[in-house]
């Protein structure tokens, strides 16, 4: 089976810093990969030459065989991408947020759909309320709302645990276990070693613009990553 | 059909927004007010004087307070990163442009409605004569800023020295449209009528339709970057 997402070779330079140097990655319909990495080690970047919002300077990235420089437009109605970022007006309403991207997506904008969003994140007894009165968690429960309606083959998520209290950690891990079983294609940089790192099967480690280990997250306990981690992402730096 | 959906709803979303936070209708109305004491302090009671100075004073009016409207209209997307998330947004891109400008041309034109009215009130003026022809060279003259205006809005929304860069960028281009407006409303205000004014017109016109191509066409890669 080929890669939903490959990335070969990439190279992404900033003037004269380098931030991506050569990084090579896949990733199959119904797998998980983690990235793993200090700040500044290339998690993010690689994430947004996925997601078409940088162009590599070297290398190829694409999605589903479309490339993501040269068909960018295709490749957006494959992957959705959640950033730093909540994407989300702060004096529209929860649901007026979910219409507003819907309705820019070409997506079907049913109110029960939107509902039943709403519902799956607990936001339903919010949905009227404007998004400036939400706490950080809120938004970023809103936010990944938006993915559910949007019924994407892939998700690119950066940090997507941060700020999330402990039921919505649960809630989005069993989500995104779902959306895989459902053979969609994860690629998500996180910081943690907890139990976040059960969504994936495979942890990548990135430093200083390479990647310097990937491998199978299966039978690999948190303390052996953090040693690994420790080994080959902070021996870099 | 898409693209008209797409148009409307981030004009329905920019309108929503600026009916709840009131933030550039606030400022455009407060700033008016201040341009027209100014006026009217500078000029004082000379009639002569006023009515020789009134297009462009009358323009110079809707040109600082269109500055003002149309220099903000994206900073909405800066704030929690919608301008990613409007990138990443499948589809025609001119959707957006389209969107955008209606809700630019909606604020500039709730402001000049005001501000003539301000004017009449302030210089003592009588309009009612000239109104319909007045009306028509205000459409055409703020079609044009408002066109590129917007373009060149998305294209410095992200720069640092965008405040600086906007005006300095979008004035020069806007010489056809600023000449035409103030010579058409010279022309409409002395009660020569349109007529008189029709090759002033007929370059405003030329203007607003090469904006509005250009526009249209290259909003994508201004936005893409």
């Amino acid at each position: 089976m080929s890669p939903f997402i490959y990335v070969r070779d990439l190279g992404k330079r900033f003037g004269a810093l380098t931030v991506l140097d050569g990084v090579s990655l896949e990733v199959r319909a119904g797998e998980a990969l983690a990235l793993l990495g200090a700040n500044g080690a290339g998690k993010t970047t690689v994430l947004r030459v996925v997601a078409t919002l940088l162009r590599p300077s070297r290398g190829r990235a694409t999605v589903a065989g479309l490339d993501c420089v040269k068909e960018a437009e295709q490749v957006r109605r494959l992957v959705a991408y959640v950033g730093h970022g909540s994407h989300l007006y702060e004096d529209l309403t929860a649901r007026e947020n979910l219409k507003f991207w819907m309705t820019l997506a070409d997506a079907p904008v049913a109110d029960d759909a939107i509902q039943g969003a709403l519902a799956a994140v607990d936001l339903d007894r919010a949905e009227g309320e404007r998004v400036r009165r939400f706490s950080a968690g809120m938004k970023r429960r809103l936010s990944l709302a938006r993915l559910l309606l949007v019924r994407p083959r892939g998700l690119l998520l950066d940090e997507p645990f941060a700020s999330l209290d402990q039921a919505a950690k649960k809630w989005l891990a069993e989500h995104l276990l779902a959306f895989k079983a459902a053979g969609g294609a994860i690629v998500m940089s996180t910081h943690s070693f907890g139990r976040e790192l059960d969504v994936a099967d495979r942890v990548a480690i990135l430093a200083e613009g390479r990647v310097v280990l990937d491998t199978a997250r299966a039978g690999l306990a948190a303390d052996e990553l953090q040693r690994l981690y420790a080994l080959h992402a902070e021996a870099e730096a | 059909m898409s693209f008209a959906r797409r148009a409307l709803i981030v004009f329905w979303k920019d309108a929503l927004v600026e009916r709840r936070t009131k933030e550039a209708l606030n400022a455009l109305v407060f700033f008016s007010l201040v341009l027209l004491f100014v006026f009217q302090f500078a000029l004082g009671p000379d009639r002569e004087r006023l009515v020789a100075l009134l297009p462009g004073l009358l323009w110079l009016g809707f040109v600082l307070s269109g500055m003002l409207a149309l220099g903000r209209s994206f900073l909405i997307e800066r704030e929690n990163d919608c301008w990613e998330a409007l990138l990443l947004a499948p589809g025609d891109k001119s959707a957006i442009y389209a969107g955008k400008l209606a809700g630019n041309l909606a604020l500039m034109f709730t402001v000049e409605a005001l501000l003539l009215v301000l004017f009449t009130v302030f210089f003592n003026l009588d309009l009612t004569g000239v109104l319909p022809a007045l009306l028509v060279v205000v459409v055409l003259g703020t079609v044009g800023l408002a066109t590129l205006g917007t373009l060149f809005a998305a294209m410095t929304a992200d720069l640092r020295a965008r405040e600086l860069l906007f005006p300095v960028l979008l004035l020069p281009l806007e010489v056809p449209v600023l000449l035409g407006t103030v010579k058409a409303t010279e022309a409409v205000l002395s009660g020569e009528g349109l007529a008189a004014a029709s090759h002033w017109l007929a370059l405003l016109s030329a203007a607003d339709a090469v904006f509005v191509v250009v526009g249209f066409l290259t909003f994508e890669f201004v936005i893409e970057g």
